[in-house]
């Protein structure tokens, strides 16, 4: 432990009233379970649910040539976004390896707005920082912004009752900037759980008030509040990667299966020599699913062998809610990633029977 | 949370209630409340040899996997077989219907040198 005192998210209280368990996420005091991990789990999966994501870090950053910026340090095309789009992205080194994995919402074509993790949100700011030779406005934002997300089939029919904007209009990875509660919100129909809902970003100072009305609206919906906890194992069905697990440093985004996020042809952008090396040569080792066949679960490091050979790391893994089956991301060599190869997790010194299978685990009705 | 007067408490969280010779051995409210959501219990067979202070067992949450220390020394006469097919009930009945093992101990003293209910309370107030 740090002397630094954890960071707290205008909704403590809130949540230590609620009777949350609180860990300390990344040196902020973040709830990790409310009612218990499963029970907020499907919640979300069947209903809906509310987390308080507030830790995460926002840039905003402006200027005439602000897409140039933009695009020059994220790996996804930015200049196909059009005003009220987003687009998950990769920001990157220049040996190809994550910074961080970040959401770019483009407001304009002169502002965008970047929601990052929240223990990388200093590196990202410097990293923009360094590479901003465009003259552009980069701002610090995260102590302007709580972030809210609002999760489950039953989100829009909730969050509908709080808002004038018509929110069945706004399409996946679209947001729209209105009143909601009362107070003025950044509306985006985005999540990390799989599921329709909305992550919505308001003023710290309405947190609070945000928080009670969602919780208000969404009773006879059977709203609860979700912990972080939930969070990781529905963003885990989904295969949405976590940073410092599936990315992170000394990972490019071809190797974590996330190709569709890198667009080689946009233009310049940093990173993009050692992906376009990286492709040619061909990789390595590639994110795979796991499920086990054997007892255990198979935890994050944990390492996997194949005909009693080391070939592998966990990067996430945890019993599946939805699924009922003990279900996990690893890192193979490139002629094992794809379903269907034996493998084996040593768990506590056991070698564990798993097997690889195709992702996501989770896939909701429609998308 | 209600934490049996008769029973005895370690810093590990497990608790030991003593029946002549017999210490039923489980693990405390707080230990569950800790774990969350457990999906797996891994307990010794009878005729095991438990030992003060060393693991004899794991349970297994959605979140993580932690061990079991014996908080005395002896046999293990019998383990909670019911757990494994309903591991749910350690974070419903941790004091009670989910004990652990049972375990004929060498030396009942060392019972008697575990943690009071209150002390043990006390210590997870510090501790949280």
């Amino acid at each position: 432990m740090t002397d630094n005192p954890l960071k707290r998210t205008p909704l403590n209280e809130v949540h230590r009233a609620a009777g949350a368990r609180m860990v300390d996420f990344g040196g902020w005091d973040m709830p990790v379970q409310y009612s218990g991990l499963i029970d907020e789990h499907n919640t979300v999966r069947n209903a809906v649910g509310l987390f308080d994501v507030s830790h995460m870090g926002e840039i905003e950053i402006r200027g005439p040539e602000a897409m140039k910026l933009v695009d020059y340090v994220t790996t996804n095309a930015v200049a196909r976004l059009k005003n009220g789009q987003a687009q998950y992205s990769g920001l990157l080194y220049e040996h190809g390896g994550f910074v961080d994995d970040i959401l770019v919402h483009k407001v304009a074509d002169d502002s965008f707005f970047l929601c990052v993790n929240a223990s990388n949100q200093e590196k990202d700011f410097e990293h923009i920082c360094g590479a901003n030779q465009f003259e552009c406005e980069v701002e610090f934002a995260g102590d302007k912004y709580s972030q809210l997300a609002i999760q489950g089939p039953k989100a829009l029919g909730v969050a509908q009752t709080l808002t004038d904007t018509p929110l069945s209009t706004i399409k996946y990875y679209w947001f729209v900037d209105g009143t909601f509660a009362g107070v003025p919100a950044r509306i985006a129909r985005t999540g990390y759980t799989g599921e329709d809902g909305f992550e919505v970003y308001v003023a710290p100072e309405d947190a609070v008030r945000v928080w009670n009305a969602i919780m208000a609206a969404g009773e006879s919906a059977g709203i609860k509040p979700c912990g972080l906890g939930a969070r990781n194992t529905l963003r885990l069905e989904s295969k949405m990667a976590l940073y410092g697990h599936e990315i992170g440093a000394s990972i490019s985004p071809l190797e974590a299966d996330l190709a569709w996020i890198v667009k080689l042809d946009k233009g310049d952008f940093i990173g993009r020599e050692a992906l376009r090396k990286q492709r040619e040569k061909g990789l390595t080792r590639k994110l795979t699913g796991f499920e086990m066949r054997g007892r255990g679960i198979g935890r994050d490091g944990y390492e996997i062998v194949i005909e009693g050979q080391a070939a592998g790391w966990v990067t996430s893994g945890s019993p599946s809610p939805t699924l009922n089956k003990n279900i996990g991301l690893c890192y193979l060599p490139i002629d094992r990633a794809q379903p269907g190869e034996k493998i084996e997790i040593v768990i506590r010194n056991q070698p564990v029977e798993a097997e690889t299978v195709p992702t996501p685990f989770y896939k909701r009705q429609g998308s | 949370m209600n934490y049996p007067e008769s029973y005895r408490y370690t810093k590990e969280h497990e608790w030991v209630s003593l029946a002549g010779d017999i210490a039923t051995i489980g693990i405390t409210f707080h230990a569950q409340e800790e774990l969350g959501d457990i999906v797996y219990v891994d307990l010794p067979k009878p005729g095991t040899q438990v030992e003060t202070g060393k693991s004899f067992g794991s349970v297994e949450s959605v979140k993580a996997v932690s061990d079991i220390y014996g908080p005395v020394s002896g046999e293990v006469v019998e383990a909670n077989d019911t757990l494994a097919s309903g591991p749910e009930k350690l974070n419903q009945d941790p004091h009670g219907e989910a004990w652990l093992i049972k375990v004929r101990v060498a030396s009942p003293e060392e019972f008697n040198n575990l943690l009071s209910a209150a002390d043990y309370q006390t210590y997870i107030g510090a501790e949280s």
